[in-house]
């Protein structure tokens, strides 16, 4: 009898957890983008529980292709991975811009985000995140390495790290003089671009440490003084820059590479409302803001920046003169195809 | 008679029915585990995703890029050499616990080989890393010495993956090892001795034979977790350190490109179990044996 009763007990409390847990957003993003305490803000505001899963550009578009766009209700892949992973996959829904305020998005990057991930007249995507990837340097060791190319120079053997990865390809590429972006819609010329940049960085081998893959292995790198320059994100540089005041980030000379990180709707997400709501509520400036202090980057929200800590607007502003924002090369989106290029290359520059 | 006979078919019936029920939780685990995601491996790996219908595209690219063929190379060889290598380690030591030692502090001896599985891989490879890395434990232990005069990089080399390859596969030899060791009766190797045989003759004659079946399937289990291993090279791993596993991730993952991926995958599959296979054909195994 008493065994029943806690049976029973049981059953009953597992029954109102699954009632509790039916509203929930999945949410598919980046290493701090869904701060723990705007979790627990947006939770106590609409009681909807938020499962937050980070990963990366490509792990998402695989994660999602692997599904056929289920599994999560909401992700935030880059602005140039869409409309290309949407034709090849048809893994995302169109946006409803009526549910989403707004208002409170700075006007030419939200204009910027939906013409640039339109496609067959339906908008896919709003800008959330944005930054920059470009040079990390410690200035008391290697204060000439103004530019990416610059990594290669003798002096610096064995005190580099980059990524293998498409961004250190294009970047290498406007270094050497090249233009990759305008070669997306040849990809005889993009082949020869990447060849030789492929060369650049077999050669340039021997000034490498290592290929970080994780940031926080960059960061490690870089705090340890084990490498002098590295190539990585702004906010990485920021973080360093906080401990020690000789690493900054730097725009480089041929221009840091600029990206938006984006909301979109998995194709076959089951809570669409919790999604819309999870936008409109991070994108209130003062929540934006809090999202600017955990992963280090400035939001599209408008008007967040008077909320933000002075100490990141003063590096941002140590790190970005006026010419140099002017001077960011914003990827455009992806034509499909380039990857087995660009992927080839970095094999090859990985086995040699 | 009549009624017997139908008695003994029921209850046949009966033994079959249950001999399916035990059967059927290790043909689901082969089906649905096992047998299914490698047909489906193997449809992707032949499927033209552009024109569609069946192309051989994928496994010829294989091998008419040097890269892959290569990098493939390079991982059954340095997977080899780990076993190689964990073999050498692994035998004394095996032979100390199951042998040298008796009572409690062979349980103790056997229990500290085990402890380090406790945390997980990844927990015990960054443990390495900051052993190895330049600012890191052992660098800075030699400087304070006096042995180095500035800070030793230990990390990102083919030999720290070979290190990490051996500490994680230690186990795996050490376990089949010492129970067949334990099985071989102390009289045997007493034997020898009475009749003359010194310690390298009762080694190579009593010793080792009577250890072959763990000799090899822990080369086999060493062998194939070494070159299935996908953390430890891509961890420890330096700037060519192109491991076969990461190829088919980066084939799967970073390049959306899932045809190439499952062609590595069944090619992965194939040439290590003919790798299997002809070392057992040289040293003159059978798998039945071994396993048995």
């Amino acid at each position: 009898m008493k065994k029943l009763t806690v049976l029973s007990a049981a059953i009953a409390l597992s029954l109102s957890v699954s009632a509790q847990a039916a509203e929930e957003l999945r949410l598919l993003t980046w290493g701090g983008y869904a701060p723990q305490e705007v979790v627990d803000l947006f939770e106590q505001e609409t009681g909807i529980k938020v499962k937050v899963t980070k990963s990366n550009n490509e792990e998402m578009i695989s994660k999602l292709k692997a599904t056929r766009g289920a599994g999560f209700d909401l992700a935030q892949p880059s602005q140039d991975r869409i409309t290309s992973a949407q034709k090849a996959h048809n893994i995302y829904k169109p946006l409803d811009l009526s549910k989403i305020d707004s208002s409170q998005f700075i006007q030419s990057m939200l204009a910027a985000t939906k013409d640039q991930s339109t496609l067959g007249g339906d908008v896919y995507a709003v800008p959330h995140v944005w930054g920059s990837s470009g040079l990390i340097v410690n200035k008391a060791d290697a204060a000439d390495i103004q530019d990416y190319t610059d990594l290669c120079k003798p002096a610096y053997a064995g005190k580099v790290t980059y990524r293998l990865k498409r961004p250190t390809l294009i970047g290498f590429a406007f270094a050497m003089g090249e233009d990759p972006f305008a070669a997306y819609a040849d990809k005889d010329k993009y082949q020869q671009i990447m060849e030789k940049v492929g060369q650049k960085l077999t050669d340039c081998k021997a000034n490498v440490k290592a290929y970080w893959s994780g940031g926080d292995a960059m960061l490690n790198l870089m705090r340890s003084g084990e490498t002098t320059a590295a190539m990585a994100w702004d906010a990485g540089g920021w973080k360093l820059n906080k401990d020690n005041a000789d690493i900054n980030f730097v725009a480089p000379k041929s221009g840091a590479l600029g990206w938006i990180d984006t909301f979109v709707l998995p194709r076959k997400t089951k809570n669409e409302e919790a999604a819309y709501k999870w936008i409109n509520f991070v994108m209130q400036p003062n929540i934006a803001a809090m999202i600017t202090e955990s992963a280090g980057n400035f939001t599209a929200s408008k008007g967040s920046d008077a909320y933000v800590d002075a100490k990141l607007k003063a590096q941002y502003q140590a790190s970005f003169s006026p010419a140099d924002i002017d001077n960011i090369k914003w990827y455009p989106p992806v034509p499909a195809g380039l990857e087995k290029i660009e992927g080839k290359i970095l094999d090859r520059v990985k086995a040699y | 008679m009549l009624v017997s006979s139908s008695t003994a078919s029921g209850s046949r019936s009966r033994i079959k029915l249950g001999m399916w029920l035990l059967l059927a939780p290790l043909c689901l685990w082969l089906l649905l585990l096992i047998i299914l995601p490698h047909i489906e491996l193997l449809s992707f790996s032949l499927s033209d995703p552009d024109e569609g219908g069946l192309t051989l595209s994928f496994y010829g690219e294989f091998f008419n890029e040097p890269l892959y063929w290569r990098t493939f190379l390079r991982t059954a060889i340095m997977s080899i050499l780990a076993t190689a290598l964990t073999l050498v380690i692994a035998f004394p030591v095996a032979f100390f616990i199951a042998k040298m030692i008796k009572g409690r502090s062979k349980g103790i001896l056997f229990a500290m080989c085990l402890i380090p599985f406790w945390v997980s891989e990844l927990v015990r490879t960054f443990g390495w890393m900051i052993l190895l890395r330049e600012s890191g434990v052992i660098s800075s232990g030699l400087q304070w010495l006096g042995l180095a005069d500035s800070g030793v990089e230990l990390l990102y080399t083919d030999a720290t993956i070979m290190l990490g390859l051996v500490y994680s596969a230690m186990l795996f030899m050490v376990v089949p090892l010492v129970s067949t060791l334990d099985s071989l009766d102390d009289s045997y190797i007493e034997a020898g001795y009475d009749l003359g045989g010194n310690n390298w003759n009762i080694m190579r004659e009593i010793i080792i034979p009577h250890a072959t079946p763990g000799i090899v399937s822990g080369c086999i289990i060493v062998f194939m977790l070494s070159l299935g291993n996908y953390l430890t090279p891509v961890l420890l791993g330096g700037k060519d350190s192109l491991w076969f596993t990461e190829q088919i991730y980066t084939q799967f993952i970073t390049r959306f490109n899932w045809e190439q991926g499952s062609a590595f995958g069944i090619l992965l599959l194939l040439l290590s179990s003919l790798i299997v296979w002809l070392g057992l054909k040289v040293t003159g195994q059978s798998f039945t044996k071994t396993m048995g």
